[in-house]
């Protein structure tokens, strides 16, 4: 069963937690990965790839420069399920 | 030598302690830091040596969970060391430009390394983080420690088994001595206590087989010693110019007053037996110090605890002393911490470091019946050294032939 936006956006918020340390409530829809939450490169394509892993997605390297808010990345998984 | 180059920090996380002091404290009490390995894998896949010195405090204990996920344990070990001897030195305002790192590893990331082979074996290569190479690579600890300080001098990484974090120590004092640099963050660490390093160096005969009894196992000089025991943490030492030091009212243990390294080219893991390339170290080592070879009076071996090479070393240090080398005191503690591969030469140049600066020889355990092939004064309860200037020598080896010596004096100001 496809998950929801907000499950789908509590998922990536555990990820991006794990990955950066970054509480999970300051993991909104339209926050900025670069600008905001000040991720690095390395630490986004670890968020990629555990996203993957965790909802069943593929996100091609060449889509991840699009994700550019949280909500970008919420959006894209939950239209790949 | 003009320049006097002096310690002014220490850091440390051992099988012993997960500081500096406990560590020391510990190693004086004579305490093994060897223990059983409780991990599933030694089951799994019969390792055939199921003891290690195992890191008293778990790095993951120390740092925070970011920190540990993008750092290989080598690297975590050499960042809780050098924060340790950094804080110790009292966290000096330096320019970066004058600020070096020297920070050495055996191995260097094995367990990164082996773990994202398993991941692309089970998993595809999508699954193997962007963060390995920086995790796995040999200077990856020095990096680490070099992004803390914010180390701009350069961030340089010896690599020479088990002589590595000598020779690194050896480079500080050189690169202080040439004026490139002000002061340095010297070390190395190990994280080798993996199943696939315990069956290596278990196939070459390199490792004590006593499984039922870890804490006798490192036992050099002993007549019944089989080999060495792996350990794991590291060590680091800031390292500076006196004048530097002093402009700034930093605490001075010792001098830092030679480091020599040479090298066997006789086979590749076995020692040379007549010790030649040893002797040739200590003697470059002594001669950097501008000391005779009587001034010498406390040596940290490196007395890993394998039949040959306790040999070779004797061979070697009774070559250079001659009688003097009965009035040594000489201490193995590797003994009580195991052998920490490339962390080895950091963690028993601070013993030899508070040797010289609380006068207290540190104690070699499990010495029940000395070998007669090595009549060496071994001290074996913590011995008071003499007051006045003294010089003490520390020794590392490793395979390829690596023979590194450094020698502290005594700080007299």
């Amino acid at each position: 069963m496809a998950l929801s936006q907000n499950e789908v956006l509590a998922g990536l918020a555990e990820i991006v937690n794990e990955e950066t340390g970054i509480a999970t409530e300051a993991v909104q829809l339209e926050k900025s990965f670069t600008d905001d939450l000040d991720i690095d490169s390395i630490s986004m394509m670890t968020i990629v790839v555990n996203a993957e892993d965790k909802f069943g997605v593929k996100i091609p390297d060449e889509e991840v420069k699009n994700l550019i808010t949280v909500g970008d990345a919420v959006n894209f998984i939950v239209a790949a399920q | 030598m003009s320049t006097k180059i002096v310690i002014t920090g220490i850091g440390a996380t051992t099988p012993l302690g997960g500081d500096a002091r406990s560590t020391w404290q510990a190693l004086l009490a004579g305490e093994s830091g060897i223990s059983t390995l409780e991990q599933e894998w030694i089951a799994r896949y019969e390792i055939p040596v199921t003891f290690a010195g195992q890191a008293k405090v778990k790095a993951t204990d120390v740092l925070t969970p970011q920190e540990a996920k993008r750092l290989d344990p080598s690297s975590q070990f050499a960042l809780i060391a050098a924060r340790e001897a950094w804080a110790d030195a009292g966290s000096p305002d330096v320019e970066p430009e004058r600020l070096a790192v020297e920070f050495a590893t055996g191995i260097g990331g094995v367990w990164t390394l082996l773990d994202a082979y398993d991941t692309l074996k089970e998993k595809g290569p999508r699954r193997v983080m962007p963060m390995t190479v920086p995790m796995l690579m040999p200077n990856g600890p020095a990096a680490a420690i070099g992004m803390e300080i914010s180390a701009r001098g350069g961030v340089r990484t010896a690599v020479s088994a088990c002589a590595s974090s000598t020779e690194a120590i050896a480079n500080a004092l050189n690169r202080l001595l040439t004026g490139e640099v002000d002061i340095v963050v010297a070390g190395g660490s190990e994280a080798a206590i993996h199943p696939m390093p315990i069956a290596a160096f278990a196939s070459m005969h390199a490792l004590s087989k006593r499984n039922d009894d870890p804490t006798k196992a490192s036992r050099p000089y002993d007549v019944d010693r089989d080999g060495f025991v792996m350990g794991e943490g590291g060590g680091a030492l800031v390292i500076e110019t006196e004048a530097h030091a002093k402009a700034r009212g930093a605490k001075i243990y010792a001098e830092l007053v030679g480091g020599a390294v040479t090298s066997d080219a006789y086979h590749i893991t076995a020692p040379d037996p007549e010790g030649s390339g040893a002797a040739r170290a200590v003697l470059a080592a002594l001669k950097q110090a501008d000391a005779k070879l009587e001034d010498v009076i406390h040596i940290n071996a490196h007395a890993t605890s394998t039949p040959v090479g306790d040999i070779a070393e004797y061979n070697a240090l009774r070559r250079v002393f001659g009688d003097h080398l009965d009035k040594v005191a000489i201490s193995a503690t590797k003994s009580s911490t195991g052998h920490l591969l490339g962390g080895a030469g950091a963690i028993e140049a601070i013993f030899t470091i508070l040797a010289l600066n609380e006068r207290t020889a540190p104690p070699t355990i499990n010495l029940d019946s000395q070998d007669p092939e090595i009549p060496l004064d071994v001290v074996t309860s913590p011995r008071k050294l003499p007051d006045g200037p003294l010089l003490a020598m520390s020794n590392s080896f490793g395979f390829g032939g690596h023979n590194a010596v450094i020698v502290f004096r005594s700080y007299e100001g």
